[in-house]
């Protein structure tokens, strides 16, 4: 399927002689990463037409099971890993949150698909610009919607990240805080900014600030 | 049966001998067919309430008048010569015209007779969007009239639960279908997501749903005040 892994691509953990780490503390990671990266079990949050994509992704052909992420789970609670496939409506919003906030360290988000990494050609009342808005996400796959191939392409780079981790990083495994009083957990410019009109789209005006 | 007779074109209601029409897009006039019996039936039983008809690509449309809404559909659906049970769209349409009147649009259909109609109600923007709900009539009308007043803001007089149905409760821009609505809403993305984000998942169940939510604190004071007054919604 076009999937060959590069000759020389180095599936082990970096080595940086500042982090004072030793080979006992690089190996753990690894072994602890490798065994992570590779059984990812995903949570399908499809709301649109890369859900579709999505289910042929983990079907016979495509089998995700390849990866360690044939068992889908459908509640939070013993999901790795976010699949964020389709767009999300802002009523949705407080959902994908709250699903979020209910999956367990250690965790990754996927935005699979235009409409859930930017809101897509949906630039509208209705439509969430973008679910890093809502949710902080590792990997992006373009698309509309993606192929499987694609959303497979994201799966690997999401692998490697995995693999690249760090147990002595301790900003990777930090629960998102969001404000309280609004519930954002980014500065309200950076959302204006990220669901800025782009494109086509910028003849058209909001009617107040 | 032979075979070519399974595939020819079903036509409707000719005489032996007579050519048939098909029904198909191609041979329907624009404004010159002929309307559905209905409508001389209705303005004959209601001579000052029907204020046209017109015939468009087939389908008859009636305008009436909004006073006699409710009086008209139930005869439409009781009466033995026009049985119309099934409503299967309420919907709005605003023109973009600013001086062209608020249309609601009923769309009935007659299953015994094969007949289906279209109501039309002109709803002037200077008065009150107010017409009267047909849920005593069409149980069907609950949720399309809930979208109509979610989406246009038009008050269906009579409904039991008339609140919105796709935004949420708490949803503060406006009526997103009405002409003066701009695209991307009035609030910045970050207002609105922060308003989204505020929303409580739970507070959009029905009533009934509700009595076993917590949500009961986060609706709107009416719901509050309805539903602890032991209000129920539709059957």
């Amino acid at each position: 399927m076009g999937l060959t892994t590069p000759s020389n691509a180095t599936r082990a953990v970096s080595y940086v002689p500042e982090s004072q780490e030793g080979w006992v503390a690089t190996r753990l990671d690894f072994l602890v990463n490798w065994s992570r990266a590779n059984s990812l079990w995903p949570m399908p949050f499809g709301t649109a037409c890369c859900a579709i994509e999505f289910m042929a992704t983990a079907a016979s052909r495509f089998d995700l099971a390849r990866f360690g992420m044939e068992r889908m789970s459908f509640s939070p609670r013993q999901a790795d890993v976010l699949i964020c496939a389709g767009r999300v409506p802002f009523k949705l919003a407080p959902i994908i949150r709250r699903i979020w906030q209910q999956m367990p360290q250690p965790k990754w988000a996927i935005s699979m698909g235009a409409c859930a990494s930017t809101g897509g050609m949906f630039d509208n009342y209705a439509v969430v610009q973008g679910i890093d808005t809502i949710i902080p996400v590792d990997v992006y796959v373009p698309g509309c919607p993606p192929r499987p191939e694609g959303l497979i392409h994201g799966i690997r780079l999401l692998q490697e990240k995995v693999m690249n981790e760090r147990s002595s990083d301790k900003r990777i495994r930090e629960e998102m805080d969001p404000d309280p009083s609004s519930e954002l957990y980014i500065p309200a410019s950076v959302i204006n900014e990220l669901g800025e009109p782009f494109g086509n789209s910028v003849h058209q005006n909001r009617s107040a600030p | 049966m032979t075979a070519a007779g399974r595939f020819e074109i079903i036509t409707t209601g000719h005489a032996a001998g007579e050519a048939p029409s098909p029904v198909t897009p191609k041979n329907v006039s624009h404004l010159a067919g002929t309307p559905n019996p209905s409508a001389a039936a209705l303005s004959e039983k209601f001579p000052l309430a029907v204020e046209r008809t017109l015939v468009v690509w087939g389908e008859t449309v009636v305008y009436v008048s909004r006073t006699s809404v409710l009086e008209m559909m139930e005869w439409l659906r009781d009466d033995p010569t026009q049985r119309y049970d099934y409503l299967s769209d309420v919907t709005a349409v605003e023109y973009r015209d600013f001086d062209q009147p608020l249309e609601v649009v009923w769309h009935l259909r007659s299953l015994p007779f094969r007949r289906f109609l279209r109501v039309k109600v002109q709803l002037p923007k200077s008065g009150p969007l107010e017409v009267p709900s047909v849920w005593s009539i069409w149980k069907s009308a609950d949720w399309l009239e809930r979208e109509c007043f979610d989406m246009f803001g038009i008050k269906f007089t009579g409904h039991p639960d008339l609140r919105r149905i796709l935004m949420w409760e708490q949803y503060r821009e406006g009526y997103p279908l009405r002409k003066d609505f701009p695209l991307r809403g009035r609030f910045s993305r970050a207002e609105q997501l922060r308003q989204a984000l505020a929303q409580n998942p739970e507070s959009r169940y029905s009533m009934e749903e509700l009595t076993v939510a917590d949500a009961f604190e986060d609706l709107p004071e009416d719901m509050r005040r309805r539903l602890s007054a032991g209000e129920k919604t539709g059957e």
